[in-house]
């Protein structure tokens, strides 16, 4: 188990961190949250991997470290809350600048489609 | 009702810099925002600014109330919820954090009264961010456990991304993106170094951490350094510190001057974010894993000073200029902070201070100046004589004295304490060297910019606008500047307060004690890492329920 678990954080982090390199705004945007995925698969892992039992303190039997649950609980809210907000800014991008390249001009153009004269 | 009050501030003074700025940004929300220009001079606008203002007035009192409790060298833990430490979240205020609070609400009042100027009416719920990143802010500073460290980071990046966009503008929008997928990147490293901590310590809270570390094996040792030097790459990232400081300048220049001038504080959380771990958890007593950053951290610095002062040299525009100011104090700081010894660390406070309201009021005033000078802006190349030479020309000089560390000023003092604390260490030459020549090239770099904006003049053009500033603006930057002067002139008492903090910062026993109780130091006990199964499930003690 431990063996499939390293390998799929590792697989989903390689993936992340290739699509984070791109250049346009939606891979990149793709790549954040598969990041954020690997992530938390990794916090919870490191609670150590359990099987057959439940994260609640109890007299007898085996539990599972709560505190990483209660960790990436928390890790998922706010990856989620800043993945929507990284959507809409990459859409505001596009519309500012039209193009969804990450550096607000088409590589292929020599010069940026603006000039700074905006301040 | 007196004693009722009395006591409720004795005992929830510690949680009070978070939940105002909280209670204020939710009610600023719930207020509405009529939007853009049309609001400008509009009721709602009246009340929005009266209520954000008053609000930080109040924060700056709390501030400056915990930051008297804290001189007397008292620990003010504030179990939230009333669970106790280690398992329950704690909310500690010890001298440093108090002393970061007070500075964070300081600068808060008048960059707000700034922004009252103008600012907050060229978008959005400007006030309502304005909280919310304060309460990111102090939320940083007073949290006692390290997963809260980064719950409070995303707050305040959250607030800052939407603020640095206030505004709109292409450039923003721009920078925008790079600034927040880079945050994004760092909060994932973030969570991942947290994580191997937490794999290989099994608690997260900072006073358990200290004593924890100490008791590792070697190998473990190993492992936790690892996940702490991950760490140390993310605050890196926001405090800018080479090779992770390109996004700063591009982002610091685009922001708006109040945003820019807020954002000087956010660098400096990255700063206190590397004292805590690296300084407190991972002292001298952490065992294997003991001064982890040590061979990284003082290099580093030193580079990211030199960089960003050669930078500052080669600006074309002043708020860049100013941004790579920003980097190369940030050096300063952290070199002392790199030399490990009490005595640097109290330097690394005092220098911090100063450098936060100096560059806070210079941000202030590179909007004052690019104001006056028609379309150039701030760009550094002749143009029309500004509407109030004497007066900016002076701001200026006298911001840029104090920067570049010229006596009588905060800066020299500053300079001089991490000079002294260097002093009979191996790394002397270097630090004097850099520290030295740093001030010297930023005077050059400064002296060439205010010689272009002020005496390199066109003949006056008049399509051109060029009115003076109104006195909000003025006043507001010549507050912060002031603030300047009143810490040369108190920097007796200051430097007391950052030796003890220092001190304190280095008493590990202590802090464990006052977080911990009874639980705390040589009694600890632990079931982390858990690893059920082995044997029965054994709970620690309980501490005293408050």
């Amino acid at each position: 188990m431990e063996f499939l678990v390293a390998t799929g954080i590792g697989a989903v982090t390689a993936s992340g961190i290739y699509l984070v390199l791109r250049g346009r705004t939606w891979p990149v945007v793709i790549g954040l949250s598969l990041l954020g995925y690997a992530v938390n698969l990794f916090i919870f892992a490191m609670g150590r991997l359990w099987q057959d039992a439940a994260p609640i303190l109890t007299a007898t039997g085996q539990v599972a470290d709560p505190l990483p649950q209660a960790l990436v609980l928390t890790a998922i809210v706010i990856g989620f809350a800043t993945t929507g907000f990284v959507i809409e800014l990459a859409l505001r991008s596009r519309h500012e600048s039209g193009t969804d390249h990450v550096d607000g001009f088409e590589p292929s153009s020599t010069t940026p489609n603006a000039v700074e004269d905006v301040k | 009702m007196s004693d009722f009050v009395s006591h409720f501030f004795a005992s929830h003074l510690s949680v009070l810099p978070v939940l105002l700025p909280l209670f204020t940004a939710a009610t600023l929300l719930l207020m509405g925002d009529g939007g853009g220009q049309a609001s400008h001079g509009g009721a709602k606008l009246r009340y929005s600014r009266l209520l954000s203002l008053t609000s930080a007035l109040i924060g700056a009192l709390l501030a400056w109330k915990l930051m008297s409790n804290a001189s007397t060298g008292t620990l003010s833990v504030y179990p939230l919820g009333g669970w106790s430490a280690p398992f329950g979240i704690v909310l500690v205020v010890d001298r440093l954090s108090a002393m970061m609070l007070a500075l964070t609400w300081t600068i808060a009042v008048p960059v707000l009264w700034y922004a009252t100027g103008g600012w907050d009416s060229h978008g959005r719920y400007f006030h309502a961010l304005f909280h919310f990143q304060l309460m990111g802010l102090s939320g940083a500073f007073v949290t006692g456990d390290l997963f809260n460290l980064f719950v409070f980071f995303e707050v305040l990046l959250i607030a800052s991304y939407v603020l640095l966009v206030h505004g709109h503008g292409r450039e923003r929008f721009k920078v925008g993106l790079h600034y927040v997928v880079l945050n994004l990147v760092a909060s994932a490293l973030f969570l991942i170094g947290l994580a191997v901590i937490y794999g290989v310590a099994g608690t997260l809270n900072m006073a358990d951490l200290a004593i924890r570390v100490a008791q590792l094996a070697p190998q473990e040792a190993s492992l936790f350094k690892a996940g702490a030097l991950l760490l140390l790459v993310v605050f890196g990232l926001k405090a800018a510190i080479v090779p992770l400081y390109m996004w700063l300048p591009g982002t610091y220049a685009a922001a708006s001057a109040p945003v820019a001038a807020l954002f000087a504080i956010m660098t400096k959380v990255g700063v206190y974010s590397i004292i805590r771990v690296h300084a407190g958890i991972l002292g001298e007593s952490a065992g294997h894993a003991a001064l982890a950053a040590e061979p990284w951290l003082l290099p580093v610095a030193l580079t990211t000073t030199v960089l960003g002062v050669f930078g500052a040299l080669a600006s074309h525009s002043l708020s860049r200029l100013v941004s790579y100011l920003t980097v190369a104090s940030v050096g300063t700081i952290l070199a002392a902070v790199g030399l490990f010894t009490p005595a640097a660390m109290s330097a690394a406070l005092y220098y911090m201070v100063h450098s936060t309201l100096v560059i806070a009021a210079l941000f202030l005033l590179v909007e004052l100046v690019a104001s006056q000078r028609g379309d150039i802006g701030d760009r550094l190349q002749p143009s029309t004589p500004v509407a109030q030479p004497i007066m900016l020309g002076l701001m200026t000089l006298l911001g840029a004295a104090s920067v570049a560390g010229l006596p009588p000023l905060p800066g020299f003092l500053g300079k001089l304490m991490v000079l002294q604390s260097a002093a009979a260490t191996p790394a002397q030459g270097w630090v004097w060297a850099v520290v030295l020549s740093a001030g010297f090239l930023t005077l050059i770099g400064l002296a060439r910019a205010g010689s272009i904006l002020f005496w390199q003049v066109l003949p006056i053009n008049n399509q051109m606008s060029n009115s003076g500033g109104s006195w909000r603006l003025t006043s507001a930057t010549l507050g912060l500047l002031g603030l300047s002067l009143v810490l040369a002139t108190g920097a007796s008492p200051l430097k007391r307060y950052t030796d003890a903090a220092a001190v304190q910062l280095a008493d590990h026993t202590g802090y464990a004690q006052a977080v911990l109780g009874p639980v705390g130091g040589a009694a600890a006990q632990t079931t982390r890492p858990y690893r059920g199964g082995e044997g029965d499930v054994k709970l620690p003690p309980q501490g005293d329920k408050p």
